[in-house]
């Protein structure tokens, strides 16, 4: 059931994206155009024919919807490469970054909660609040670019930008530590922003948890003190962080292609910021495409985690 | 007589309020012998359920403290014991039911694992034989299908049914004493009476000493052998279930229990009209005053009552009244 929705929703993604771009001005014939030194209606027209940009819109979405289910994403004049090549190349890169920033930022995150759950008024509970400050406020490119001059430029640990060495020659193992140093500032800066969301909220959630009566019915079975937080407080906790992180699918997606920016990170960001500047609006539809086809993975594998984590969840929809 | 299996003595519970330190129990002693059923009886806020949590050593962080007295458990004192020790005795020599079975389970994990992780933690049985011993408690406890149900969560379940499951947890390990704050409060009628039924049952069989907190004077009168009456933190008046009821020795305790038309329709055979104590239980401000505390709500009310704290005054069969007229009422 819930992969019907997931299907439906594809395609409404799928009918707006399309009509969005169809609905702004300029095309490809106009860029093709301008990078030829300009040219005169005719030409355009031919260019608009060989394109199939002179049939009617329903004609052109039909097409569109047609070859997307066939995953022909369409050919990008601008990479002179089918889209969908273009994408599958650069979206490992993506989830990489995407996920495991996510991931991260829910680990610590829910980590920091607990521990600062557990003492209000402590040490570990201020600096999640000024965490949590410094995360909502500093835009993701300034805290990247920060790091990059700490980290790259002052001490140089880790490398400015890309996702490997090319110079680098070795096994599965040399290579492997490599991407993870290329990681390791991107995945802060990305990470950064959701670690102080999750934090925040598993502070919340876990000192509501920690008042409630089956907090106290563990504690009155004479239970440890870990097992009563670890083990009936925390699985409790983690319903409403997990979905949180879900809905914060689509705004990590959004910030990576910041914080691709900033690192030259080889994902479907940079791949989105070059193809707009130049108007290569198949490739654009495409990167949308998959974002929207990530999100809603995204959410699927959220409503999964709940299912895990509730046995309430389970037997709905 | 043997020394008693509980002896509480001058217990003073102290709670940290916004406007200062409060006692919300105020010298407060009470004994328990092996095996037998007493009874906590007043309105809300009287600290009943204060005097429990003192008992299990599970009073509210940094907020409530026993700040005098002694909880004496077969003569081991529990208001100074260490965390660890007092770990060992919750859930094992003493455990504890609450007033609200729709949320004191937790919720994600299924009531099999709930009941057999006591017994893990307390009896050293192996996962699959915590596993047998819950599946038998809960049959114990009369839930129909134990086999199965011993697989099901809490929201699978019915008030009643949660309860049941609480008393199996409360007693798997066979405790000494069962605390009951309120079992039945949350449940409906005929539930409450089922519930009574198999408390009465698992206590003949296992010889468990019961504290039951109520305001109920009809559970009162079902469950327990001994009460103690108690008004703004301190012992209003103790002694035998019949006697009080027939001849209360306290303002209080006789407002209480006309409140309860059907116990005066069964025991004295003539009908009251419906009454109330007037007023409310003063606040936690009010508590610490040196004067009959009761005082603001009693029709007896004198100048002596408002200047001095009432001792206790003892009568045949251990009956004790905290009251200035006890012997006028």
């Amino acid at each position: 059931m819930r992969v019907f929705y997931a299907v439906i929703l594809l395609l409404a993604v799928l009918v707006l994206n399309f009509s969005m771009m169809h609905l702004a001005p300029g095309d490809v014939a106009d860029t093709i155009s301008q990078s030829m030194g300009g040219a005169d209606e005719e030409i355009l027209d031919q260019i608009r024919a060989d394109y199939g940009l002179d049939q009617p819109f329903l004609v052109q979405l039909g097409r569109y919807i047609g070859n997307v289910l066939r995953f022909d994403l369409g050919y990008s004049f601008f990479y002179n490469k089918p889209v969908t090549e273009l994408i599958l190349q650069r979206l490992p890169a993506t989830l990489l970054l995407v996920f495991v920033a996510q991931i991260l930022a829910l680990f610590i995150g829910v980590i920091l909660g607990v521990i600062s759950a557990r003492k209000p008024n402590g040490i570990a509970s201020h600096f999640v609040t000024m965490l949590a400050l410094f995360g909502y406020s500093a835009p993701v490119f300034w805290t990247g670019i920060l790091l990059l001059i700490a980290f790259s430029l002052k001490i140089q640990i880790f490398p400015v930008a890309g996702m490997r060495d090319i110079t680098i020659s070795g096994g599965f193992w040399v290579h492997f530590v490599d991407v993870v140093r290329h990681l390791v500032l991107p995945v802060i800066t990305l990470g950064s922003i959701f670690l102080a969301l999750y934090s925040r909220l598993s502070r919340a959630t876990m000192m509501e948890v920690l008042g409630s009566d089956y907090v106290r019915t563990a504690k009155a079975k004479g239970l440890s003190e870990r097992e009563v937080v670890y083990k009936h407080a925390l699985k409790n906790s983690l319903s409403p962080v997990i979905t949180l992180a879900g809905l914060q699918f689509s705004a990590v997606i959004s910030g990576a292609v910041l914080v691709e920016a900033v690192f030259s990170w080889p994902g479907l960001g940079t791949l989105a910021f070059q193809s707009i500047i130049a108007r290569d609006t198949p490739t654009i539809l495409g990167i949308l495409f998959f974002s929207a086809l990530v999100v809603i993975v995204g959410n699927l594998l959220t409503d999964l985690a709940l299912r895990l984590v509730d046995p309430r969840m389970r037997g709905k929809g | 007589m043997t020394a008693p299996l509980l002896k509480v003595e001058n217990l003073r519970i102290e709670l940290t309020t916004r406007d200062g330190v409060a006692p919300v129990i105020d010298d407060l002693s009470f004994e328990l012998g092996a095996g037998e059923s007493i009874s906590f009886v007043g309105e809300s806020g009287c600290g009943k359920s204060m005097t429990a949590l003192g008992i299990m050593g599970l009073l509210p962080e940094k907020i409530g403290r026993i700040a005098a007295g002694s909880i004496l458990f077969e003569g081991e004192e529990l208001s100074t014991a260490s965390e660890k020790r007092m770990r060992e005795i919750r859930g094992n020599d003493i455990s504890m039911i609450f007033q609200e079975p729709m949320t004191s389970l937790n919720p994600v994990y299924t009531v099999g694992e709930q009941i057999a992780e006591v017994l893990r933690a307390h009896q050293n049985l192996s996962k699959s034989a915590a596993w047998s011993k819950a599946t038998e408690l809960l049959d114990a406890v009369r839930i129909p299908n134990a086999q199965r149900r011993v697989n099901d969560y809490p929201f699978q379940m019915s008030g009643g049914q949660r309860q049941r499951v609480m008393i199996a947890i409360a007693l798997a390990c066979e405790p000494k004493i069962l605390i009951a704050d309120e079992p039945t409060t949350a449940l409906d009628v005929t539930v409450q009476a089922q519930i009574f039924d198999l408390l009465n049952d698992l206590k003949r069989q296992t010889g468990t000493a019961i504290i039951m907190i109520t305001h109920d004077m009809g559970a009162v009168a079902e469950m327990a052998q001994r009460m103690i009456v108690m008004y703004a933190g301190r012992n209003a008046e103790q002694g035998p279930v019949e006697n009080i009821i027939e001849h209360p020795r306290h303002p209080y305790s006789r407002g209480l229990i006309s409140c309860v038309p059907h116990i005066m329709a069964t025991l004295t055979e003539e009908r009251h009209p419906l009454t109330e104590v007037a007023g409310i239980v003063p606040s936690l401000r009010e508590f610490g005053k040196d004067q009959c505390l009761f005082a603001s709500r009693c029709t007896m009310v004198s100048q002596k009552c408002l200047d001095k704290r009432p001792p206790e005054v003892a009568f045949a069969d251990g009956q004790k009244s905290a009251c200035w007229h006890a012997e006028a009422v």
